[in-house]
C-alpha cells in the first residue's frame, strides 16, 4: 500500500454562529485505502466531509491534495479537483436519464452540440465496469436506490476521483446489495483510490475499512487500525466511555399474555403483502424483522389502515375493525411512528410543542381547542420524562438531532394516550448514545402496559426488547419466535434460510 | 420500444390533429394549409413568449412579468421610433438588451435572495406594466417605412398560405430553442435544476449562472414577442398583452411540460399554443358561439392535462 496521504487535512476549524462545529482536526487518507470516518450525530463528521468537498469554507487549517494545499469553493471545485462524494439518499436527478446522470456537465460534444449516441455508449460502456447491465436511456427513477447508488459511484469515480467520499452509502440497501457495494469498494481500492467510508453499522465498518478515524464533540479523537482496535474500544471511543453500557437484555415473558390486544388473521394486500396472521397482547413488545423489502414497513401501514387491506381480518380491543385511514386507526387508539422520519413524521418548522399535541388534537376533533397552558404542561412534561434534550419547547424541531426528534413523535403519541404503538425503524439514523435511550423508552413503555409492534434492521435491537419476534421474507411471514429462540443467530436463520 | 416519458408529448400532438380533423370535417375551408400557417402567424408572439416560459416551468419556476413585459416593449418602440424617429433596426436592440438586463436582474434576485419566482416575477410585472403606464397611457401609433416592409415581407406557399415574418421569427425561435434544450450542456442544466435544484448543486452545476440565463433568456424572448405584437397592431400600448403570460403558461403545460419541472419537452408548447389557436378558430369558423368558449374549453384543456399529469407522476415505479 502507498503511504504518502492522497488526501490531507491539518488543524481544520469550523465554527458556526452557535457551535465550534470542528475544533483542530486532523483527518489523512491514504491512495488505495479504505478509510471509516466515525463518530456520533452531531460529532462533526458531516461538517468535515461538507469542508473537504467545498460545501462548507474551513475558517482554519489546511486541505493537502497530494501534497498540494486546496481551497475548493464548491463541490464542483472539489469534483475537478478529483473528491468526489456519493451521499445516502442519492444525490442524482430522478427526472433524467441514467447515461445524462453520470455525464451531466461534461457531455461529449461534437460541432458544438451534445452527442447523445455517443453520451449512452459511454455510460453503457462505464456501468459495464460496475457489473450493471442496464438500459441507461431510461429515467434514474426507474431504478431501485441500491443502483442509483452505484450509478452515482460510476459517475464519481469516472470523473477522475482520487478520493470518494461515500456518505452512508448502505442505510437504505439490504444485504446483498451490501455486499456487492463492498465488492465495488474494493475493485476501486484495488485502482489506487482513497475511500472514505461513513456509516453506522460497525460490522459493516470492520467488513471493509482498513483504517479508522474516529470524532467526538467536534475534536479528533483518533486514527485507528481497523484490525487493531477492538469493537468494545471502538465504541468506548465514540461514546466517549472507557466501556460502553450495552446492557444485555433478557426478554421478560409477560403474565398478562392472554389478554390479546390486536389479532391479526389472514391480513395482507395484493401484491404487497401475503396474509399474515399474529396477535399481540398488553404489555408486550413484538418485533418485526426481515431486510428491507420484506414486508415491515407494509405491515406497519396495513395495520394503522394508512393502506387499505385486500384480505384478512383485524380485531382490535375486542372489536373487528375495518380501518379506511389512519384516523380511524388514531381513534381506535393507535400510534404509528413512521420510518421515514423527516418526510412522514416531524413537521420540521412547528415547534417541539406543536408537534407534540398534534394527535392528541387530531383525536379530540380539530374543533377542541386545547388551551395554550395545556399544551405546555403536556410538552414540558414529556421534555422531562423522555428527556429531551433542548433548552425551550418552542424551538423548531428540526433544530434537534434525529434522537431527540424521535422522542418527540413517541411523545406525540403518548400524548394522545394509545394501547398500541407501531414503531418503524425507529432507531434508523440516530447515533448509539440515543439509540441506547429509545430502547430503554421502549423497555419503560411496554412495562407500563403499552403493546408495542416495533419493525426494525438491528437483530441486536429485536433481542434487547421483544417479547415476540415475527421473521418476513419476500413479504411472507415466515417464522415467529418466542422465549429463548429470540436471539441473533435464530432470527438470522430464519430470514436466511428456506 | 415507446418510451413512457413521450406519453404527453404523443398526447398532445394526437389532440391538436382530434381538433385540427373536427374542424376539417365540419367546415368547408377549415383543413387547408392556409387555416394552419395563419394559425402560426396570428400566434407567433405568443408561441415566442411560451418558448421562453417552457425555460423557466423546465426548471421549475415560473415568470409572471411576461405580458407586461411586451406591452412595455410596444410603448418604448413606439415613444422611439415615431416620437424620437429612431430607426426600429436601431431600436430593437436596445429593447432586447434592456429586456434580457430585466430578466437577469430578476433571476439574480430568485437565486441570491432565495425568493420565490412566483412573487419575483409579480413584481416585475407590476414594475413593467406600471412603467409602461408611466411613459405613456395613450396608444401611440407607429408610423414608419420599415413597419410597412415588414408587414409586406414573406411568401406565398401553395394552397394560399402566406408565410410573414413573424412565421418565420417564430420558427426560427422554436428551432434554436429546441436545439438549446436538448442538445447542449445549459439545457440539461435546466432539466437538472427542475428535477432537483439541491441534488443539480450538488453535481457540480452552477446554479446561479444557470437561474439568471434562465430569466433572462425568458426575459428576451417576452421582448421579442413584444417586437413581432408591434408587427401586428402597428402601435404600443400600455394596456395590451393582459394576462399573456396566463396563456403561455397554459400552453406549456397543455404541451406536456410538468409544472413542477424537470419533464417536458419544447416542441410540445408548439402544440401546446396550436391546440389553443385551434380551438380559437373552431369558433371563430362556427360564428355562433361567443368567442369566450375559447376559455372555457382552453380552462377543460387545462385541467384534464394536469390530472393526466397525476396519474403519469403517480403511475411511476418507486
Amino acid at each position: 500500500m502507498n503511504t504518502t496521504p492522497v488526501l490531507q487535512l491539518k488543524g481544520i476549524n469550523k465554527i458556526f454562529p452557535s457551535v465550534h462545529a470542528l475544533k483542530d482536526v486532523d483527518f489523512s487518507l491514504r491512495a488505495g485505502e479504505i478509510h471509516a470516518l466515525l463518530g456520533e450525530n452531531g460529532a462533526g463528521k458531516s461538517t468535515l466531509i461538507k469542508v473537504m468537498t467545498g460545501v462548507y469554507q474551513r475558517d482554519g487549517g489546511d486541505i493537502l491534495l497530494e501534497g498540494n494545499p486546496i481551497f475548493p469553493n464548491n463541490t464542483g471545485d472539489a469534483q475537478d479537483l478529483g473528491i468526489s462524494t456519493v451521499y445516502q439518499e442519492v444525490n442524482l436527478l430522478p427526472n433524467l436519464t441514467v447515461a445524462q446522470n453520470i455525464y451531466l456537465g461534461r457531455e461529449p460534444r461534437r460541432f458544438g452540440l451534445i452527442n447523445w449516441k455517443k453520451v449512452n455508449q459511454d455510460a453503457a460502456q462505464l456501468l459495464k465496469g460496475y457489473d450493471l447491465h442496464i438500459d441507461v436511456t431510461l429515467p434514474l427513477s426507474h431504478y431501485s436506490i441500491a443502483v442509483q447508488q452505484l450509478i452515482a459511484i460510476a459517475r464519481g469515480v469516472d470523473m477522475s476521483a482520487k478520493v470518494l467520499i461515500l456518505d452512508e452509502p448502505t442505510a437504505s440497501l439490504d444485504a446483498d446489495e451490501v455486499q456487492s457495494l463492498f465488492r465495488i469498494m474494493r475493485d476501486l481500492k484495488a485502482r489506487g483510490i482513497g475511500i472514505v467510508f461513513v456509516t453506522h453499522f460497525l460490522d459493516q465498518v470492520y467488513a471493509v475499512c482498513d483504517r479508522i478515524t474516529i470524532l467526538r464533540s467536534a475534536e479528533l479523537v483518533g486514527e485507528f487500525v481497523a484490525a487493531n482496535l477492538s469493537r468494545t474500544e471502538l465504541i468506548g471511543h465514540m461514546l466517549g466511555k472507557e466501556l460502553a453500557e450495552l446492557g444485555e437484555h433478557k426478554a421478560q415473558t409477560n403474565e398478562n399474555r392472554d389478554e390479546a390486544l390486536l389479532t391479526l388473521q389472514g391480513l395482507g394486500r395484493n401484491a404487497t403483502l401475503s396474509a399474515v396472521d399474529l396477535q399481540v397482547c398488553k404489555g408486550e413488545v413484538v418485533g418485526l424483522a426481515g431486510l428491507l423489502g420484506s414486508g415491515r414497513t407494509e405491515l406497519c401501514r396495513l395495520i394503522f389502515g394508512v393502506d387499505k387491506k385486500h384480505t384478512g381480518t383485524v380485531t382490535f380491543n375486542g372489536k373487528a375493525v375495518n380501518f379506511s385511514s389512519p384516523r380511524d386507526a388514531i381513534d381506535a387508539g393507535m400510534g404509528l411512528c413512521p420510518e421515514d422520519r423527516k418526510h412522514d413524521g416531524i413537521l420540521g418548522q412547528l415547534s417541539i410543542r406543536e408537534n407534540m399535541i398534534l394527535a392528541r388534537q387530531i383525536k379530540q376533533g380539530w374543533w377542541k381547542f386545547i388551551s395554550r397552558k395545556e399544551q405546555e404542561e403536556i410538552a414540558n412534561q414529556y421534555v422531562k420524562e423522555l428527556s429531551i434534550a433542548t433548552s425551550d419547547i418552542e424551538k423548531p424541531i428540526e433544530q434537534l438531532s434525529g434522537g431527540n426528534q424521535q422522542k418527540v413523535i413517541l411523545a406525540r403519541w403518548l400524548a394522545a394516550n394509545p394501547s398500541l404503538l407501531i414503531l418503524d425503524e425507529p432507531t434508523r439514523g440516530i447515533d448509539i448514545g440515543a439509540h441506547a435511550e429509545i430502547i430503554r423508552l421502549i423497555r419503560k413503555l411496554c412495562d407500563q402496559g403499552l403493546a408495542l409492534v416495533v419493525a426494525s434492521s438491528e437483530l441486536e435491537e429485536l433481542v434487547a426488547f421483544s417479547s415476540k419476534v415475527i421473521v418476513l421474507r419476500d413479504r411472507n411471514k415466515v417464522a415467529e419466535l418466542e422465549g429463548n429462540d429470540i436471539n441473533p443467530q435464530r432470527i438470522m436463520q430464519a430470514i436466511a434460510a428456506s | 420500444m415507446f418510451n413512457p416519458k413521450f406519453i404527453p408529448l404523443a398526447v398532445t400532438c394526437a389532440l391538436f390533429f382530434v381538433l385540427f380533423g373536427i374542424g376539417a370535417i365540419q367546415f368547408d375551408g377549415f383543413g387547408s394549409s392556409r387555416v394552419f400557417f395563419n394559425l402560426l402567424s396570428d400566434n407567433a408572439f405568443l408561441i415566442i413568449a411560451a418558448v421562453g416560459m417552457t425555460f423557466v416551468i423546465l426548471s421549475g419556476g415560473i415568470d409572471l412579468s411576461v405580458g407586461a413585459v411586451i406591452a412595455l416593449t410596444g410603448v418604448i418602440c413606439s415613444v422611439l421610433i415615431s416620437k424620437y424617429q429612431w430607426h426600429p433596426l436601431v431600436v430593437f436592440p436596445v429593447v432586447l438588451i434592456g429586456g434580457t438586463a430585466f430578466g437577469a436582474i430578476m433571476g439574480a434576485i430568485i437565486h441570491y435572495y432565495k425568493m420565490q419566482p412566483f412573487i419575483v416575477t409579480l413584481a416585475g410585472m407590476f414594475f413593467a406594466r406600471g412603467l409602461a403606464s408611466v411613459i405613456s397611457e395613450e396608444s401611440i401609433p407607429i408610423e414608419h417605412e420599415f413597419y410597412n416592409q415588414v408587414a409586406e415581407f414573406g411568401f406565398m406557399l401553395p394552397g394560399d398560405a402566406w408565410i410573414g415574418t413573424s412565421t418565420i421569427i417564430c420558427l426560427l425561435v422554436l428551432f434554436v430553442a429546441i436545439i438549446i434544450a436538448h442538445y447542449t450542456r445549459f439545457g440539461g442544466r435546466v432539466y437538472a435544476v427542475g428535477g432537483d435544484a439541491n441534488s443539480a448543486a450538488l453535481m457540480g452545476i452552477p446554479l446561479a449562472q444557470t437561474t439568471i440565463r434562465i430569466y433572462a433568456i425568458s426575459a428576451f424572448l417576452a421582448t421579442l414577442a413584444g417586437i413581432v405584437y408591434s408587427f401586428y397592431t402597428f402601435s404600443g400600448y400600455s394596456l395590451a398583452a393582459v394576462g399573456v403570460e396566463l396563456d403561455a403558461i397554459a400552453a406549456v403545460v397543455i404541451g406536456g411540460t410538468l409544472l413542477t419541472g424537470g419533464y417536458g419537452y419544447m416542441f410540445g408548447t408548439l402544440m401546446g399554443v396550436l391546440i389553443m389557436g385551434v380551438v380559437q378558430t373552431y369558433i371563430s369558423f362556427d360564428g355562433t358561439l361567443s368567442s369566450w368558449w375559447t376559455k372555457i374549453v382552453i380552462g377543460l384543456l387545462l385541467f384534464c392535462f394536469i390530472a393526466l399529469q397525476q396519474l403519469l407522476v403517480r403511475g411511476k415505479p418507486r
